[in-house]
């Protein structure tokens, strides 16, 4: 990527960096349901999708190598919360199935959107990555959307649970976009569309099929972005998450399996 | 509850002496065949079944229990209650077919001509 000045390199770490530290810690997280799944077909399924999202970190950190930074397995295993730019959505506790497959659902419906966007950047490397996943990623979308319409459309109980997924999990979701320092450079050099289009996208993408589940949207007035995770300011849950993560990595780092 | 060296199944606070109960009968979703095609044109090969709540879900299933490795171009699930099967007590009907030979494909004339092109690809090849 030499044809881009340092900037628009500095541009590109920042989008690979929130990228694939929200695609660990959701995979990570979104794992602890092996072996605990409501029935073994989904419990499989839950997992797969788990190991390919840290599949899909694994590669955004190799990009992230090859532009200067530590290799995947240091830049994974040993940072600290304040390092790390995930957005808030993906740290929290797995809670109940409900809130868990509301998560995936604006997820992933955020992912496939930024990774078809991709597929055009001007950085080759990550546009060959865009395009080699967006078909992993689209069937976790369909993962998710259906079990999102079958539980809303299920019984009083699962509806009302997942409305109230949708409730806790909606300001979390818009915190998916928060603007990082490097906006400009990334639209002007063509590396990314932006956070701001990609929201605009997911909302007309997303609120139509929960609509179509019966779900309500919270009202606009109370849309409120959970902020700060791009920028290092973390929940408290996320920091006892990595010491978990990173337990066999800090017993011995040369640790190979 | 139940404490585990697994720090995940401790944090889900399982009730050690729960009693589960039984499933009623039938109170389960129901169970598809899955059919997997490994390349276009290629035929569907039963693999095994999944159980889901409707045959959207039990293709899902059936991509991640069956599809999750190796290479796949195509995926069918068929409701196991509409497979129509011989009897097992009716088995004797096949008794005999594991001896005419003359219809098994290997015995054609033919087979001397294929024998003889392979042979001789095998030969150029060398």
């Amino acid at each position: 990527m030499d044809f881009f000045n340092e900037k628009h390199v500095a541009a590109a770490k920042e989008l690979l960096y929130k990228m694939a530290d929200d695609q660990l810690i959701i995979g990570h997280r979104n794992s602890e349901w092996t072996g605990l799944g409501p029935l073994l077909e989904e419990d499989i399924a839950f997992s797969s999708m788990a190991q390919d999202k840290i599949g899909q970190s694994e590669h955004l950190y190799n990009l992230l190598h090859d532009l200067g930074e530590a290799d995947a397995d240091t830049v994974a295993f040993t940072r600290n919360a304040e390092q790390f730019h995930c957005c808030h959505l993906v740290e929290h506790p797995i809670g109940e199935y409900d809130f868990s497959l509301m998560r995936h659902f604006l997820f992933d419906m955020a992912e496939i959107l930024r990774f078809e966007s991709l597929v055009t950047s001007t950085y080759e490397n990550l546009a060959q990555i865009a395009k080699k996943y967006k078909g992993e990623i689209k069937y976790h979308t369909m993962h998710a959307n259906s079990w999102i319409q079958q539980l809303s459309n299920g019984n009083e109980e699962s509806k009302a649970r997942m409305q109230s997924a949708l409730n806790n999990t909606w300001n979390l979701g818009l915190g998916i976009f928060e603007d990082g320092p490097h906006e400009e450079a990334l639209i002007e050099s063509g590396i990314f569309k932006g956070e701001a289009a990609l929201k605009e996208e997911w909302l007309k993408n997303a609120i139509p099929l929960l609509v179509k589940a019966g779900l309500t949207i919270p009202s606009e007035s109370t849309w409120n972005p959970v902020l700060g995770g791009r920028k290092g300011h973390h929940t408290e849950h996320l920091q006892p998450l990595l010491s978990e993560m990173t337990e066999v990595y800090a017993i011995d780092p040369s640790a190979d399996w | 509850m139940i404490k585990s060296l697994d720090p995940r199944i401790t944090r889900a606070n399982l009730d050690a002496d729960k009693q589960i109960d039984p499933l009623k009968h039938l109170d389960q979703f129901q169970t598809y065949e899955v059919f997997h095609q490994k390349k276009r044109g290629q035929q569907h090969v039963h693999v095994g079944i999944v159980h889901a709540p409707n045959a959207e879900m039990a293709l899902l299933y059936a991509k991640e229990q069956y599809a999750r490795r190796g290479i796949t171009s195509n995926i069918w699930v068929v409701p196991s209650e509409n497979v129509t099967a011989t009897e097992y007590f009716d088995d004797d009907i096949f008794a005999t077919t594991g001896e005419k030979t003359y219809r098994d494909p290997g015995t054609y004339k033919v087979i001397d001509r294929i024998n003889a092109y392979k042979k001789r690809i095998a030969k150029n090849q060398n």
